[in-house]
């Protein structure tokens, strides 16, 4: 029982980092119907912006989050302005192998820029162990931290979607782009806001990786970003909710997987669990077969 | 009012629109009949910016827009009701009508409008918290329009607003249009129903495979022996 509960806790803030993730791809795709491969990269680079305003610049945690969000918000639009907008016409395949590049065009580039060597990242805040229970569960203060920003994310995009009249244009856009012109919506401003709201949750995400695993690395990005496309797909793409319960899922399977059999099997387990899922229920757990997108 | 140019639009080869001439003027209701794929939806799409011409220009109220974007057109006062309604199904009734307001940016004067909506159309005001893809057919055009008449347009183009209605509503429908227009809205109307269309509107094109056949005011050409055998059914 008590390997059960630890196991969940730990589960819980690596899936809130995987649900960050994911929202990018399912805002991404309920805009535009791209998976965005190259959201893991930004994620990469919102990791190294992290990393250089703490370590270079000498900014506290807060100070790197909101830098890395600017700059990985910039690098999603730049990307979707000259890779996506040209191909926005032609067929759904050219956009998703340009996709695809894009990724091992940043992959490759954050070789190139970054180096090949793991970078330790700054434990920007004190690892505090807390235990509850009379010690019988311990939970790190950077756990405690990686939660609440996430979940903090969480707040501010459902309140951004649901309530304020840029969201509103996100969701006629992503329902029916000509129509939401004819309403006067300028369609490419609203998707570059798409696309500036996912790269900032990416990064904020790139920036917790770091915390969590205390590394980063040009690479670091692919198999998160993976994951959480499981985990986005598993919710149901293109729902917002669908992509948090993926990732909270996803999160949790892993830690218990890891905590009960082995570390090994996490990531088979991971992408059995989604077969089995699509099988059982192909639009996802959330998935609507007349999906409500964005 | 609006005036078209000369309009030549292609699909990839396909010469959909080959020199349209057309004109409306201030407080009319005008209307483009013709069959299916004579070219009247794409004629709409290119006055509204979703379709951009090879040749020739579109001009309303003195601006040249031929080359604006969907959005700046729509913020000079020209709104269209697409075909098929196209309202956001996913979204309430009452959403929608703030996004035919998108550019207004006070939000009393946008519920002065939907308050003016809502007069206009009773239904939606009962329907108001419903989501719009559970209306019916017809209450979906009245939405459609009314969505529209948020952005308070000067003229207004309606694409087929009688398309897949019973009978009784087309009838509702077009004294609706007809309504519109004497509150000071012009009105370009595209139909296929052109006995229906004929009847309200003052001035009508006749549109064939892309070109203009027939102009004139509605009464002459409702008489016309080619429009009543090719249109009206006689």
């Amino acid at each position: 029982m008590e390997t059960l509960i630890a196991q969940i806790l730990n589960g819980l803030s690596l899936g809130s980092i995987y649900a960050l993730i994911a929202l990018g791809y399912t805002m991404v795709y309920g805009i535009i119907q791209l998976i965005n491969f190259a959201h893991g990269e930004i994620l990469m680079i919102g990791a190294y912006v992290g990393y250089f305003s703490v370590a270079v610049l000498g900014l506290n945690i807060y100070m790197a989050l909101l830098l890395s969000m600017f700059v990985s918000s910039l690098v999603g639009v730049l990307i979707e302005r000259i890779a996506y907008k040209p191909l926005r016409k032609s067929g759904r395949l050219s956009v998703l192998i340009t996709a695809i590049g894009m990724s091992l065009l940043l992959q490759n580039g954050g070789l190139i820029v970054f180096g090949t060597d793991f970078v330790p990242f700054p434990q920007v805040i004190e690892r505090i162990p807390y235990r509850l229970f009379g010690g019988r569960f311990v939970v790190t203060s950077h756990q405690i931290l990686i939660f609440a920003v996430s979940i903090l994310m969480m707040l501010l995009l459902q309140y951004i979607v649901g309530y304020t009249k840029i969201g509103m244009a996100m969701r006629a856009v992503s329902y029916d782009k000509e129509a939401a012109s004819l309403m006067g919506i300028n369609v490419d401003n609203v998707i570059s806001f798409t696309f500036v709201i996912g790269s900032s949750l990416g990064a904020v995400a790139g920036v917790l990786l770091g915390l969590y695993y205390q590394t980063i690395h040009p690479l670091m990005g692919f198999m998160p970003g993976l994951k959480a496309f499981v985990a986005a797909v598993l919710g149901g793409i293109g729902v917002i909710p669908g992509a948090m319960l993926g990732g909270f899922l996803l999160g949790i399977i892993e830690a218990l997987v890891s905590g009960y059999w082995s570390t090994t099997y996490k990531d088979p387990v991971v992408f059995v669990v989604l077969i089995v899922i699509l099988i059982v229920k192909p639009t996802g757990l959330l998935g609507k077969n007349t999906s409500e997108k964005v | 009012m609006l005036k078209i140019n000369d309009l030549h639009v292609y699909y990839g080869a396909i010469h959909a629109l080959k020199g349209i001439n057309l004109e409306v003027h201030e407080g009319e209701i005008v209307t483009l009949i013709g069959a299916n794929g004579a070219g009247k939806t794409t004629t709409l799409h290119t006055i509204s910016g979703l379709i951009r011409p090879k040749e020739g220009n579109i001009v309303f109220e003195g601006n040249d827009i031929t080359k604006m974007a969907p959005q700046k057109i729509v913020a000079r006062g020209l709104s269209q009701v697409p075909e098929g309604r196209r309202v956001f199904a996913n979204l309430s009734v009452r959403k929608n009508l703030e996004l035919g307001a998108y550019l207004e940016k006070n939000r009393k004067v946008v519920s002065h409008h939907m308050e003016q909506v809502f007069q206009s159309f009773p239904r939606l005001k009962e329907r108001e918290k419903q989501t719009a893809g559970t209306l019916s057919g017809g209450e979906q055009q009245m939405l459609a329009m009314g969505r529209a008449l948020m952005n308070r347009p000067k003229l207004m183009v309606l694409d087929e607003p009688s398309m897949g209605l019973a009978p009784l509503l087309v009838k509702d429908i077009f004294a609706i249009i007809k309504r519109i227009n004497e509150e000071g809205t012009t009105i370009l109307l595209v139909e296929q129903n052109a006995s229906m269309a004929l009847s309200i509107a003052s001035r009508a094109y006749v549109l064939e495979t892309g070109k203009v056949v027939l102009s004139g005011p509605s009464a002459e050409l409702a008489k016309s022996e080619a429009i009543k055998k090719a249109y009206l059914g006689g």
